[in-house]
């Protein structure tokens, strides 16, 4: 049974008014953890580049988002004459809302058992309810849906601003969330296959039984790997932060913004960090798991929740300061040559094995069919591929292929004979 | 109460979307409205309990098919206001004017019907039909059997059918990257595309500057 325990019996207003109440008590704790994002990773690169970084407004620079939040309302707001004027006006709030949407689905807390019958809910004013705004049926196709649209808010920004560094980036970065959802995609659908439900509380509450049902661990790793990975390509942070590579594009695809309507670019960035965060919490690492100990239950779920975020939090800052900037072709060919491949292989083994705890069969049963059956078809993938890079090089043999390398065609470091795993024949 | 509301909403915002997508001469507003009409039928969906459509609907139209509309009438360089007063065929807008008008009335007639028949004003016509309403046929309202019922028919009575389509969807994949990456052989001259991830970002400038 999924859904709002709330809503179980009916609607009056009393549960109307809870509904309020969550939606902007997320509203507000989403924003200000955006502000204190800001100032985290701000603080947290300078740390590791050896700077101080803001110090000023307020203890340990705590208040420098808030100032440069004030200063953002206070300019002026410019529109280039070329801008198409409803559309310009329309792409900030586009993506700022698929920001807020998306955190939507998130349990930030609730104790959770893997016993049948409801759990993971709190009491709020005498009724029983989650600590999450929703949680549709669709449960975690939301968060796809939302990133598929938030695609809107950048590409109409960088198009309407009728100026051309915008445009590249923006159609950069369209091209980049088109390509890296499919793999998001897939390492949800992993996530989906082995949790057996869509909705985020379900898939939090299968995941309730201690750590070694944590789905980072019963899905194998590899989705989680390939999630981070995309995670932070959907997101634009660095690594793979082309769209907004300063020394080729000056800003990316909001060149032309100022005011109100860049800082809720800003706000928007740096609130899919969190909600980014947020969900590889809830669908690999047990959500609000995490041991309960003295006093206050109800609290215990969330303060772990908000840890394991923190982390996350720490490693995209991390990712920053650490890794240099992929090159463009280096990008789509770890998204389409590496993680997708990888994902689809993934999958069939995760498909076979969950095929095998559905009807029951032994564990030499289990062996045989998963094992022999993954292998064989890596084995007839991985042949295909081989084969059709092979006729390839044939084909720039014999045509030639004027100025270009044939091995410019491969992926990177990729003979035709060394191709990575791949199954899709 | 709710649902009222709800489809009042969502067949306005569908509605303003479908004018719009007709009568907006800028080709990339025309796709935005087109992208409202679709959110609009997703709405409808989930009022009517197919939560799963209706995700369906935003991923796949609104976050596939129309961003690459998007992206043909960027890179093409036709995303200026099209000056439509200059029709080739006048008689055309008659036509279409006619067409759409009979095809709304015929619609409007079927609904009309329908919704007489259900109402139960003529109960009799329900019982020469052979249907009777009871109260199993009101849709399910547990979670999740949408998703397992689409699943069920997707993958037992239409397999067939599911597998044949992906094919065809992996046939035509294949057939564009053949006509894209085509090479012209001996002559020298050499249309592939080397580097085809790169060719989007740079001739995303031209449509631009013809714009300007």
């Amino acid at each position: 049974m999924t859904g709002d325990p709330l809503f179980a019996d009916g609607v009056d207003w009393g549960d109307i008014g809870i509904m309020g109440i969550k939606v902007l008590v997320a509203f507000a704790a989403l924003l200000v953890a955006t502000m204190f994002m800001i100032w985290f990773e701000r603080k947290l690169i300078s740390d590791m580049q050896h700077r101080i970084g803001p110090n000023v407004a307020g203890p340990w620079g705590l208040l420098q988002a808030f100032a440069d939040g004030v200063k953002f309302f206070f300019k002026e707001d410019l529109r280039p004459a070329n801008a198409d004027p409803l559309v310009f006006r329309l792409a900030p709030y586009i993506s700022a809302v698929t920001a807020f949407v998306a955190f939507a689905i998130v349990p930030i807390g609730g104790v959770f058992t893997d016993t049948p019958g409801r759990s993971g809910t709190v009491t709020l004013f005498g009724k029983e309810t989650i600590l999450q705004v929703a949680d549709p049926p669709v449960g975690i196709l939301l968060l796809l849906a939302m990133s598929s649209v938030a695609v809107y808010g950048v590409m109409l920004a960088g198009w309407s601003s009728g100026s051309k560094y915008p445009l590249i980036g923006s159609v950069r970065a369209s091209a980049q969330a088109i390509s890296y959802e499919a793999a998001l995609g897939m390492s949800v659908v992993a996530v989906v296959i082995t949790a057996g439900t869509l909705s985020t509380h379900e898939i939090v509450r299968a995941q309730a039984g201690g750590v070694n049902e944590w789905l980072l661990i019963t899905t194998g790793f590899v989705p989680f790997l390939v999630f981070l990975i995309s995670a932070t390509a959907e997101l634009n942070r660095p690594p793979f932060d082309l769209v907004e590579a300063e020394q080729e594009l000056v800003g990316g695809f909001h060149t032309e913004y100022s005011s109100i309507r860049f800082a809720l670019f800003f706000l928007a960035e740096f609130m899919n960090v969190i909600t980014m965060s947020a969900i590889m919490v809830t669908l690999f690492f047990g959500g609000t798991a995490g041991p309960v100990f003295f006093g206050l239950t109800w609290l215990w779920p969330t303060v772990w929740f908000l840890a394991k975020v923190l982390a996350f939090l720490f490693v995209f800052v991390w990712f920053r300061a650490t890794l240099p900037r992929l090159r463009y072709d280096q990008l789509m060919s770890l998204g389409w040559k590496v993680l997708i491949p990888v994902m689809l292989f993934w999958l069939m083994f995760l498909g076979l094995r969950q095929l095998v705890v559905d009807q029951g069969w032994s564990t030499l049963q289990e062996v045989v069919v998963v094992l022999g059956l993954s292998a064989a078809g890596l084995a007839l993938g991985w042949s295909l591929l081989a084969a059709a890079l092979r006729a390839a090089k044939r084909n720039t043999d014999t045509e030639g292929l004027g100025d270009h390398d044939p091995e410019d065609l491969m992926p990177a470091g990729a003979s035709p004979d060394a191709a990575g795993p791949g199954e899709d024949g | 109460m709710v649902e009222v509301v709800v489809f009042a909403v969502a067949g306005a915002a569908c509605l303003v979307g479908a004018v719009g997508v007709v009568l907006s001469r800028n080709p990339v507003h025309a796709a935005l409205m087109l992208v409202m009409t679709l959110f609009g039928i997703a709405v409808l969906f989930v009022a009517l309990q197919a939560h799963f459509i209706a995700a369906v609907q935003v991923i796949v139209y609104a976050g596939a098919i129309v961003v690459l509309f998007l992206f043909v009438i960027m890179l093409l360089g036709v995303d200026r206001a099209a000056e439509l007063s200059l029709g080739a065929l006048p008689a055309q807008r008659w036509t279409a004017a006619a067409f759409g008008f009979g095809g709304a009335a015929v619609l409007v007639w079927l609904v009309a019907a329908v919704d007489r028949i259900f109402k139960g004003a003529h109960s009799y016509e329900l019982e020469r039909a052979g249907i009777v309403v009871t109260e199993a046929d009101a849709p399910a309202t547990s979670y999740a059997t949408d998703v397992s019922a689409i699943a069920r028919s997707l993958f037992s009575d239409y397999v067939y059918a599911f597998e044949l389509t992906s094919l065809l969807l992996i046939v035509a994949v294949i057939g564009t990257v053949i006509l894209a990456r085509r090479s012209y052989g001996a002559d020298g001259r050499r249309a592939g595309q080397h580097g085809g991830e790169s060719a989007p970002a740079e001739s995303g400038a031209t449509p631009q500057e013809a714009r300007q």
